[in-house]
Formats: C-alpha cells, structure tokens, sequence
C-alpha cells in the first residue's frame, strides 16, 4: 500500500519486523533503514565568525543555482550530501557564528535528509497530532487540556466512565487507555451513531471493546422519564438523518467504516517531518470488512439489528442504575443540557468534567449547575503550555499557547436535597426503572 | 474505599474527604467512636460516618453540615500532610499522559517527597502496574509506606530508602517509565535508563530552575535519550462572577426621556443575561482570572528510550 506523507510516497512493507521508534531514510519508493544516530559532520565547524557586521544579504552567497541543486536532488545523490555541497558553496557560512552556522545545518537537514521515525500509537502521539493537523475535528481541544480532563475525572481502571464526545473519538480513546479494558465505558452519541475515527488509531485489542457500549443522545429523555422502550428503535429518527435513511445497522456500519481511513489519510499527509506516523493496518483490516459487509445477506442484517437492539438495552439497563463513577464532555453542543441531563446518571461523590472551546457556555453552565444543586467544588479553569528551547547560551521559551486550548469545568457530585419535591419525585420513578428492562435484557438472552 | 477503587458506603478505616464548602476541606481515617470536630460542630463517626454513602450531606452537631467525599488523588493532593514541596494535579495530570502511563505501567519515581504524585500514578497503573519509588530521607519513606498501607494501595507500590544518584532506583530493565523530581536529575539519568526496559520508555524529569534543566537535558543527549523536550504548563482558574457596570451619564437621556439611551439600542438580543436596569447598569456574568495565580512550578523534560 502506497503512503503519501509530507510530499513523500512510500510502501511500509519494509518497517515490518522492526522496534517502535527506529528512524527510516526514504528513498526512491521503499523504505530504507539507516542507523539509528548519524555521527554529525563537525569537521568544518572550527572556522566560525563572531558577529554579523560583515554579512551582507547580496542574495548571492549561495553559489549552486536551483537547477544545480534539482540536478543533484535527481541524481538521486544522498540529502546529506547535498547539505554538505550547499554548506561549501556558500561564501558567507565562515563567516556566521556558530550557532548560526548549527541552524543553517538543521534548516538544511530537516530539508533534505528525509527522515521518518515510526511510533507506537498513544494518547500523547495522537492528542498532539490532532491538535496540531485536524484540531477542527476536535474542537481545539489541546493535548494538556485533555491531560486535565482525564485527571480532574479520575479516570482509572474499573470504573463505569460516561462519554459524550464529539472529538472524533479522541477522547474515548484516551478514557480507554486509562482504563486498560478493565471497568465499562458509556459512549453517549448524536446523530446515528458514534464517530470513532481516532479510537482506531490506538490499535486497541479487541477485549478493550467488550466493554464498550453506545447509547443514542436522543434517547436520553424518554430514559430518564421512564418512557424508553425498544420498540421504537427500528424507526430511529437519528438513523434516517444518517443520509438516505436506511433504518439498518449495516448502513450505520457502513458509515463509520467510511469515516475511518478519511482523517488517517489526511493526517499523513500532514505530518511534520520527522516523527508520528501511524499503524496503518487497522486500515486494511477494515476495508475487508467493508466488502465483507457488502455481500452480507438479509438474515444477517437481522441478527446485526438483533445484536445492536441488545446492547442498546444493556447500555440503557447500565445508565438505568443510575451509578456511573464520571463523566466526561467534550463536545460540540451546548454544555448546559447535556450536564443537567447526564449527570442524573452519575453517582454521588463522583468527578466530572466538561470541555468547551468557549468560557461563556461554560459561566453558563455553572450558574445553571449551581441552582439545581447536587454538585460541589465547582472549578471553571484553562491552562497554558509553554514549550522551551533548551541549548547550551541558547535556551528560551519557544511559542507561547493560550486561549486555543480550551476551558474545562469541573466539579464533584454529591446527593441531591431531598427539601425539593420535584427532583424526589423523579427519584422515585426512576427506582423503578431499571428492573423491568433488565428482564427485557434477559428474554433476549434465551 | 481504596484509592484505586470506588466504594459506595463508607466504612471503618476508610480514609474519606470532608467537605466544608469552598475550596475547605480536610480528611479523616474513619474509625468507629472517634469523633472529629469542624466549624459546624462535631462529627462522631460511629453514627455520622460509617454506613453513610460517600456524598452524603452530614448535619453536625451545631446544624451545620458538611459533605463526606470519597477520596481520589486529587483530594488527597489538595489534602494531603505536607512533608516536601508537593506536584500539583495540574502538572500531574500532563505529567501522566506524555509518561503513557495506563493500566499495567511500571514506574519509577523519586523522591516519594509527600507522596501526591505517587497516588496519581498508582491510580493509573492499578490494577496491574507497579511503582517503584526511591526516597532517601528515612523518616519520609516510612511514613510514605505506611500511607500506602492505609489507603489500600500497598500491593502496587514498593518504597525503597535509597539515594537514586548513587544507588539507582533498585531495579533494571523493567520499567516503563521514570520520574525525577530530585534537585540534581543530571546525576540519575543514567540510572534511569538502565531501569528503564530495554525496548523502551519514557522518562520525566521536574526542575524549578532553567540550570538544572540544561544539564539534565545534556545528560539526556549524552545517555542517548531522544525527542527531547522540555514545557511548562500554567493553570488558570476563573471565579464566575456576575457583574454589573455603570451606563455613564452623558445627558442624553435628558433628550429621550421614554427610555435610556442604551436600553434602546439593543433591547432584545441581550436577552435577560445583560438585563438593563432602570439605574442605568448593565449586568454581565463574567470568568473573572484570580487576583493571584501560580506563576511557575517546573520546568518538565521529557525524552525517549529507544
């Protein structure tokens, strides 16, 4: 399979066999493997100027023209080469200081010498790179930004995690790697079903989805008052806004499948030169299940729509209990609704944590949280990141970010009054609930 | 309760976090007829506490009340007795997720120093990961152990007295990451990547001053350390409040006297969050930045073995 990526085309087939991490020289095609460390080219480093008093800006001092350099580069002659001829080729490279000199070497390198380093799928790699090639698909939701959220949640093995994201499945995946396939996650979705582009991108084994259950957003209400039932699922309205409104899961399926290589591919494209790029089998693996989905015949379209209406009410039989351990929101929509409502399903003394791009929704949030009591400490916060260049004499901050990071509110559940009729009220419908699903559950079963 | 696992009721020995309101709150070993006395009066676990779900609003004995919260390593963090400088969540938390730290990790660390970052990590790597911590002030150690055992978590975490400069961390060739937070890091680096497995890892180190960053990261290139990488992350917290501003006079609602001059601009998109009084204010909620923020904790480095 041919890969674009940073105006380069490779096959992988070669970095097949080889440890996370090994860097690999591109050359015409295929993948090469050279040594992990270069021994740098120090030699003509000794004669360096002290100042630049001297150092006109002529446009001439390099004397290799672009035709001689696009000569060399078609020679197919070694980039590093080619910084060593420009390197000799320019009049005033004595004369720059040293650390001039370093720089001009690294632009040159980074140019030239096309290197890639091949790493192993995480939450840092992926959160990075999203938010540095696609930070649209997930609502500029930095990476430190997500490092806080998974803290202030406590989020760990074992726990009974609600999700409503609309980060292309970021998030998810990094709620998934802390939790290590232990525990239950909740994946509360909008439209027809969830995105989960950048949760493939992790590789997770298939265990870790065992676990895994989706609930639709537009379900939420007709749960919490009691009126959810099954029946109505084949006519799924958020189905048929899918796109020509084929009610079956197939399509659905279909859909995410879709989705799936579109952003990997883009990304790849994308990437800075020296690092990140992704396992690309899960691609492959998927597109065979996409023919395979193709020939499937009506009765196994049955069993899927069977399949998805049982872990639809194994999802809402979990919300039912009403006893999730968090929740996490980093979405699109208006963080008010969401929290009033899917906090109903989390239980006392649990962290939560909302994401918006913008504060105001967020001030919003927190008043409308404050009235309807049953939350404490509540925190609305923002953090900075400050890269640094650290270099002997040479070390300062390198780019300061702030404000496209994104804004979190956090707090803790706690009981609610019982002095207000209404929520009490509610209460006690809701004790009813899940019990009678639980054996809907369960005819299914036999 | 354990650090590393929900509990829905509390129970004796539970460690349990007392909410006082506003950012006051301490925590409390539970134990049956102990009492401990708040503001608002007395608590007496035997009937307060125990048997209660974690959550729960406790009236104490002046009728005030309190919330009893389950413990998690952010409370204890805020909580915590402070026997070092402690790491706050915020660089824990960043800490965390460019270690890759997950569920079956095993970690490095030192100094224990209080013991904050070793709850967080526990947390993450629980229930199949380790973490192995090297303090070597002898007193911290033991109480750093004996905290371990009272929060349930001492299965996942060794504590050793050593000096990592000298001796190391006591292990090699097993971890998946390490963390420094000794005031000369330089001097462990190689001990860390011989701890670390040989296929790879992480590594962190914390340092308050840019010097100590530079030699670390010399040390770093020197051992073979790669994607070497050295940030700083600043917490911002915002106090939601609802303010109102003054419409200043400037004679003009002596011309129109039927409404004020700006009320009339924009009567209907500001809706009831701007609501234009009759005083000529205008109210506004608004993320106002604390009078006094943390300015600067540490500089993190982080690097690869690979």
């Amino acid at each position: 399979r041919k890969i674009i990526f940073e105006k380069q085309w490779f096959y992988l087939d070669n970095a097949i066999g080889h440890i996370y991490g090994t860097t690999f020289e591109v050359t015409s095609g295929g993948n090469l493997q050279p040594k992990q460390e270069v021994e740098e080219t120090t030699t003509e480093t000794k004669e360096a100027g002290t100042d630049n008093r001297n150092i006109v800006d002529d446009g001439k001092s390099q004397k290799l023209t672009h035709d001689d350099i696009k000569a060399l580069k078609d020679k197919g002659i070694k980039g590093q080469e080619i910084v060593q001829q420009l390197i000799e080729n320019s009049t005033t490279f004595r004369d720059k200081t040293e650390f001039a000199q370093d720089k001009y070497i690294k632009k040159k390198k980074k140019k030239y010498e096309a290197v890639i380093t091949i790493v192993k799928p995480s939450t840092r790699i992926l959160s990075t790179m999203y938010y540095a090639r696609e930070p649209g698909k997930i609502n500029h939701l930095r990476y430190d930004t997500l490092a806080q959220m998974l803290t202030l949640g406590n989020i760990h093995a074992g726990s009974k995690v609600l999700v409503m994201e609309t980060c292309a499945g970021l998030v998810l995946g990094a709620v998934m790697e802390r939790m290590g396939g232990y525990g239950s996650i909740i994946q509360m979705y909008p439209g027809g079903g969830p995105v989960r582009a950048a949760t493939s991108c992790f590789g997770f084994p298939k265990l870790f989805f065992d676990n895994l259950h989706e609930f639709p957003l537009s379900k939420v209400h007709s749960l919490l008052s009691g009126t959810f039932s099954t029946d109505t699922l084949p006519s799924d309205p958020e189905v048929e806004e899918e796109s020509n409104g084929l009610t079956d899961e197939r399509h659905t399926s279909l859909q995410e499948t879709e989705e799936e290589p579109t952003p990997e591919a883009a990304m790849e494209i994308n990437q800075t030169e020296e690092q990140e790029t992704i396992d690309i089998n899960d691609d492959v693996e998927f597109k065979e299940n996409k023919e395979k989905e193709n020939k499937e015949n009506v009765r196994e379209k049955q069993i899927k729509q069977w399949e998805r209406r049982r872990k639809l009410l194994e999802a809402a039989a979990l919300l039912g209990e009403k006893n999730a351990d968090g929740l996490i929101v980093a979405s699109k929509f208006h963080p008010t609704p969401l929290l009033l409502s899917l906090l109903e399903f989390v239980a006392p003394s649990r962290p939560f944590v909302v994401y918006c791009q913008y504060k105001e929704p967020l001030l919003e949030c927190y008043t409308k949280l404050r009235e309807r009591g049953g939350v404490i400490n509540l925190k609305l916060s923002e953090t900075w990141l400050r890269n640094y260049q650290v270099l002997p004499d040479r070390s300062h901050p390198k780019l300061i970010m702030s404000g496209g990071g994104g804004y979190l509110l956090s707090g803790i559940t706690v009981v609610l009054d019982k002095g207000k009729s209404d929520p009490s009220n509610l209460e006690a419908l809701k004790m009813e609930e899940p019990s009678p699903k639980r054996c809907k559950v369960q005819d299914l079963h036999c | 309760m354990s650090f590393v696992e929900y509990g829905e009721t509390i129970k004796d020995g539970d460690t349990a976090i007392v909410f006082l309101g506003h950012e006051s709150m301490f925590p409390v070993k539970v134990q049956h007829g102990t009492v401990t006395q708040t503001k608002y009066g007395v608590i007496r676990h035997s009937t307060d506490l125990i048997g209660k779900k974690y959550g729960s609003k406790v009236t104490c004995s002046k009728g005030g009340w309190v919330f009893i919260l389950h413990p998690t390593p952010e409370l204890w963090t805020m909580n915590l007795p402070h026997r070092t400088q402690i790491l706050y969540s915020t660089d824990i938390s960043i800490i965390t997720m460019m270690l890759e730290l997950k569920p079956g990790s095993v970690v490095c660390e030192s100094g224990t120093g209080s013991g904050s970052l070793s709850h967080a990590l526990i947390r993450t790597v629980a229930p199949t990961g380790h973490l192995y911590t090297v303090e070597f002030h002898q007193q911290r150690a033991e109480k750093a152990r004996e905290e371990f055992r009272e929060h349930g978590v001492e299965h996942l975490v060794t504590v050793t007295n050593q000096d990592v400069c000298k001796n190391g961390f006591g292990v090699s060739n097993i971890a998946d990451a390490v963390f420094l937070d000794i005031p000369s890091p330089w001097e462990a680096i190689g001990h860390a990547k011989s701890a670390l497995k040989a296929e790879g890892g992480r590594i962190c180190s914390f340092s308050p001053c840019i010097e100590q960053v530079q030699r670390t990261c010399l040390a770093m290139e020197e051992y073979g350390f790669t994607e070497i990488n050295t940030l700083e992350i600043l917490l911002r917290v915002y106090n939601v409040r609802t303010i109102s501003l003054q419409i200043p006079d400037l004679g003009k609602a002596a011309e129109d006297n039927s409404s004020t001059g700006f009320d009339s601009s924009n009567p209907s998109n500001q809706g009831s969050l701007c609501a234009n009084l009759q005083q000529g204010t205008v109210q506004f909620k608004s993320g106002v930045p604390q009078r006094e923020m943390v300015g600067h904790t540490g500089y993190l480095t982080f690097a690869t073995k690979s």
